[in-house]
């Protein structure tokens, strides 16, 4: 079965662009050093000085594709991100390990929840947050083969489904649904895809789109769906500021397009640390919590 | 290096301070830090880089990154001494309809890279160094940087990998001019013992007076052959060639008046000391 790491070994040995690089953070890319030889670069603990020589790699016409945890491949290392590798528009691929509630028990200095909000501010900076495993391995060769700069939430947790093929830029209409239709990205499709299974259950006729993208964002779907459902709502492992509800609003405002919208992201607080199943039940995002806000929200 | 070398450099750096006086006008420009950086970016372009015009995209070009940018003005008069970009260019600055502002940009010929923000471009000429490595190329990349920059903690973390990569073909050059925006480094966070600073990072490290073309030369021929990425401190003046402005807190970005910059030309061209009565001091 292909991995993230297979899928990268493979690439980088196909196209001598690619560069891999990681601030200590080996997890995902354990066995590339034995194979890729000096196109792996571990700049140790330093996720400034990873972006800086990236950005002086793209210079020389490599891809490097770079590794660390969300919180601080997004915010160590913002500024070389937005003026090394975002001025200049350098191919660097940002591979974010752990990001939203994927953070589980590390507590709040790890928790990337206004990493999709930071990111999307940079201009080319393209965002994506792949659903699972087999999202992920769809999205990436579109991903990496942009010439622009990358942002990617990594997430390598088995797919609920078997998803459509991925088009670059395009979301994932999973269900379509008059009564609502929920729009989620990431980590929080699986709870969504249960919270759908329960309100079908319960004779709810619920949407659900996979938004894949964060930025290019899809909103030709979106302006589609919403003359066909009764109202958006947006789930997120992110703040509300800045993220999926935040691109929805500038969407529909710049649209001018008027319908009921909801959201279940955090607001303005670090969520509580812990197993991530005991995260999702404290912070109400577990299918259950989920599927008692969508009802209120439809039956408003 | 030979008396007639010396005085062809020397005449090369004055019409680059010339160049770069007339800047100091009509919304100003980091003065200052521009004039210290001069003899030694002279030496660099004129008689050391493998870079000429017909060179700077060839990817086996020498690489000089300039970190501390706001003396963006020195290197735009050397590229204008150079023939890289039209003299009369730099009449452009802060116009809306060039690209010549307080800091550099790539849409100049020869900028490598654009710089402003502090502590950056130490670590994107790590990544130009190893790429140079990775494809066994002979290039050499040169990264200029502040004093004052040194303040910043990223500089000093790049240190940390560029011992660690062992980039041999890397080489740290710090205008050593003992100010920082509004004060004297040494009376704010003082950087000494530098040399002592720079061999615990592992990096062979030379000090140099770095007006002195003599000691350019003869410290740049001793980076060949070495084990790792070195370190060049270049001991300057702030404010070299202008005696009434040099080697002051209050000399950094200056933006003086047309008449002021006449005297300023006469000072710097005939010896006499400016009149600077009416200057407008803008400290950032």
């Amino acid at each position: 079965m292909m991995t993230y790491e297979k899928l990268l070994e493979k690439t980088a040995l196909e196209d001598d662009r690619f560069i891999v690089m990681t601030a200590e953070n080996r997890a995902l890319v354990r066995n590339l050093p034995a194979s890729l030889g000096n196109r792996f670069i571990d700049t140790g603990i330093t996720e400034q000085t990873m972006l800086g020589a990236a950005a002086g790699l793209a210079l020389r016409g490599r891809k490097p594709v770079v590794h660390a945890l969300s919180a601080f491949l997004t915010m160590r290392a913002f500024e070389f991100t937005r003026t090394s590798v975002g001025i200049a528009n350098l191919p660097v691929k940002l591979s974010s390990f752990i990001p939203g509630v994927l953070s589980d028990g590390n507590g709040p200095t790890h928790q990337a929840i206004e990493d999709i909000s930071i990111m999307r501010g940079i201009p080319s900076m393209e965002v994506f947050a792949p659903a699972d495993e087999e999202d992920l391995i769809a999205m990436l060769p579109q991903i990496w083969a942009t010439e622009n700069p990358s942002y990617v939430r990594i997430n390598t947790r088995p797919a609920l489904l078997k998803h459509k093929p991925y088009v670059f830029g395009k979301a994932e209409q999973i269900f379509e649904g008059k009564d609502c239709t929920i729009l989620t990205y990431g980590f929080m499709l699986e709870e969504s895809i249960k919270a759908h299974q329960l309100l079908s259950d319960l004779g709810f006729q619920v949407g659900l789109v996979n938004i894949r993208n964060l930025k290019p964002f899809d909103g030709d779907l979106i302006s589609k769906l919403a003359s066909q459902t009764s109202c958006f709502i947006t789930i997120e492992d992110h703040f509300l500021t800045g993220g999926l509800f935040s691109i929805l609003a500038e969407h529909l405002v710049k649209n001018q397009i008027l319908i009921p919208t909801h959201s279940i992201a955090f607001e303005d607080r670090w969520f509580k640390p812990g197993r991530l199943a005991e995260v999702l039940v404290h912070e109400g995002l577990d299918a259950k919590s989920l599927v008692e806000k969508i009802q209120n929200f439809i039956q408003k | 290096m030979n008396e007639e070398k010396i005085i062809k450099l020397q005449q090369f750096a004055k019409r680059v301070r010339n160049h770069i006086v007339p800047m100091a006008s009509d919304g100003g420009c980091f003065l200052g830090a521009s004039l210290s950086a001069v003899d030694l970016l002279t030496y660099l372009y004129v008689d050391h880089l493998n870079l000429h015009k017909g060179n700077l995209k060839d990817e086996n070009r020498d690489y000089l990154f300039l970190s501390k940018g706001h003396d963006v003005p020195a290197l735009y008069g050397i590229f204008a001494e150079l023939g890289w970009i039209e003299a009369d260019r730099l009449k452009n600055h802060l116009s809306t309809e060039d690209h010549i502002y307080w800091h550099p940009n790539r849409n100049i010929p020869g900028v490598e890279f654009h710089s402003g923000s502090l502590g950056q471009l130490p670590s994107v000429s790590i990544g130009v160094a190893m790429d140079i490595i990775i494809r066994g190329g002979e290039n050499r990349v040169y990264c200029v940087m502040g004093d004052g920059e040194l303040n910043e903690g990223s500089c000093w973390e790049a240190f940390l990998v560029a011992n660690a990569y062992k980039l041999d073909n890397l080489t740290f050059i710090i205008d050593r001019n003992n100010f920082q925006a509004n004060m004297a480094t040494e009376d704010l966070i003082p950087l000494e013992s530098l040399v002592e600073k720079f061999e615990s990072f592992g990096m062979m490290t030379q000090r140099i007076d770095g007006h002195d073309f003599n000691a350019l030369e003869k410290a740049f021929s001793n980076i060949k052959g070495q084990t790792g990425a070195q370190v060049i401190i270049c001991d300057t003046v702030r404010g070299k060639g202008l005696p009434s402005i040099e080697a002051r807190a209050d000399r950094w970005f200056c933006n003086f008046s047309q008449p002021e910059i006449q005297e300023l030309l006469v000072e710097l061209n005939e010896g006499f000391g400016a009149n600077l009565v009416a200057e407008t001091l803008v400290v950032r």
